[in-house]
């Protein structure tokens, strides 16, 4: 295998800290057999992992989940990150949080926090016609603003949303937002299951960035929109997570330590668990971490490609969900043998008698239903 | 230039022992700093005005002319908002 010679330190530590979620986004990215990988690392442990990932050269740590919120013992992890010297960011749909918690973050040194907007249609819905979920987010923007935090906003765009973009950027920043991400849904997980319902036509893409010009335009004096193009309607593989074991490392709430939070899925690969090994022997040592560094690893026809250093060969997951094989190009890239999947979903998308199942919501019941699918279909393969 | 930079929203100055240099770190992401650029952010405390830092950053590397310099690195570290420039009557 031919990883790159020296391997430099991750610059993230992200810490999804529990899949507990009170929540149902049906785009959500946590593994749809999340509902099997449930027992938590205890405060000790995270607190040796924190201290492991600062030795290791990690800077910026990010608690995510789930909904980190539910981990009580979530200031005390931010307290320490900061004391390490951590710049500490926490990703949460704001949904629990109050005034108490937020000055117990503040006092911990909290650096930065990024409130996710969770929609399922109905939020999304009570988000533009200015009901429940406007208000949850107008209070806990006030009580982030109020503590001297910017206020930094991410919303999941897709098919049933888009078409409201300007409407959402105008209610972010009737929130006071600071910063704005418009992350286009990737396609993983609950989303891929989605993907039917989720996946917006070409034509609205291109008015949706349309309307964000104009937006980035008219607000640049203060807030930076960031619009995320995504990978399908590009045609063009993205480097994903920056390089494999480049720039991430992210610890799952069982302590499953892996390269992206998606990669768990990749058969034959084994990941390391952080209550059996340092972190530092997972970053350099793991054949979960080596397998794809660097392009050794590659085929036909990245391995001949001029695009190889810059894209990596795009996701190594993406390859696997829709080519059936991690090591093949990433079918969004029109040279790969699979692409037609791409192009088909698309061709789907502006397809106006398109066929569509149900959305599924992201529970733990669905979690368990689709794990015994998956048990039951295996044992008759 | 007048007036007395600090650090924008958000950012945090550091020394980054695993990197060998100042950093500053900002949500999602950090920049590597030069020594030079370490010099200035470092002095830039939001107490110290612009004077302050030329005089100080002087004195302390014993060079006499620096202004033109920091100033120059100023502007584009307000541009790129890594600092804000508190001008009126403050320190
Ligand atoms: S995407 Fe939604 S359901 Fe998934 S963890 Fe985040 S808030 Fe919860
Ligand atoms: S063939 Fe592979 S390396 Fe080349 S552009 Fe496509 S995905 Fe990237």
């Amino acid at each position: 295998m031919n990883a790159p010679a020296k391997i430099g330190p991750p610059m993230w530590l992200l810490a999804e800290v529990t899949y507990r979620c009170p929540l149902h986004c049906v785009f959500c990215y946590n593994p749809v057999d999340f509902a099997q990988h449930e027992a938590e690392l205890s405060t000790d442990d995270w607190l040796r992992v924190l201290r492991e990932g600062r030795e290791l050269g990690a800077v910026q740590c990010g608690f995510s989940g789930g909904e980190p919120l539910l981990r009580d013992d979530l200031e005390i992890l931010i307290g320490e990150a900061r004391q390490l010297g951590y710049y500490t960011n926490l990703i949460t749909s704001g949904v629990g949080l109050t005034e108490a918690r937020l000055d117990a973050f503040k006092a911990a040194g909290l650096d930065h926090i990024q409130l996710s907007f969770q929609d399922s249609t109905k939020e999304i819905n009570d988000f533009l016609t200015h009901t429940r979920t406007f208000d949850l987010k107008q209070k806990v923007g006030e009580m982030i603003k109020a503590r001297g935090w910017p206020m930094v906003m991410n919303v999941v765009i897709h098919r049933l949303n888009i078409d409201h973009i300007g409407r959402i950027i105008e209610m972010a920043d009737a929130l006071g937002a600071e910063y704005l991400e418009l992350a286009n849904a990737q396609y993983y997980s609950w989303a891929l299951l989605n993907r039917d319902q989720l996946m917006p036509s070409r034509e609205q893409l291109r008015r949706a960035e349309a309307i964000t010009n104009e937006w980035k335009a008219k607000l640049a004096e203060r807030m930076r929109i960031l619009f995320v193009v995504p990978d399908y309607h590009e045609g063009k593989p993205k480097k994903c997570m920056n390089g494999w074991g480049n720039v991430f490392l992210t610890v799952t709430p069982d302590g499953t330590a892996l390269p992206c939070h998606t990669a768990r899925m990749l058969p034959g690969l084994e990941f390391p668990n952080v209550r059996d090994s340092s972190l530092r022997e997972i970053w350099h040592e793991s054949e979960g971490f080596n397998h794809y560094r660097g392009t050794g690893w590659m085929k036909k026809p990245c391995r001949d490609c001029d695009h190889k250093e810059e894209d990596l060969g795009g996701c190594r997951c993406q390859a696997y969900l829709l080519a059936g094989d991690a090591d093949a190009a990433d079918p969004v890239c029109p040279k790969s043998p699979h692409h037609e999947i791409v192009s088909a979903a698309l061709e789907n998308a502006t397809n106006p008698d398109r066929q569509t199942q149900p959305l599924i919501f992201r529970d733990p019941k669905e979690s368990k239903r689709l794990i015994e699918e998956a048990e039951a279909s295996e044992s008759t393969s | 230039m007048d007036g007395t930079p600090r650090l924008g929203h958000g950012f945090r100055f550091q020394w980054e022992p695993a990197q060998q240099c100042h950093v500053l770190l900002y949500p999602e992401g950090m920049i590597k700093l030069n020594q030079s650029g370490g010099e200035i952010l470092a002095r830039c405390d939001g107490q110290r005005d612009v004077a302050a830092i030329v005089a100080d950053l002087e004195a302390a590397f014993s060079a006499s002319g620096l202004r033109g310099d920091v100033e120059a690195f100023l502007a584009m570290a307000i541009e790129k908002r890594w600092l804000k420039l508190e001008t009126g009557a403050k320190a």
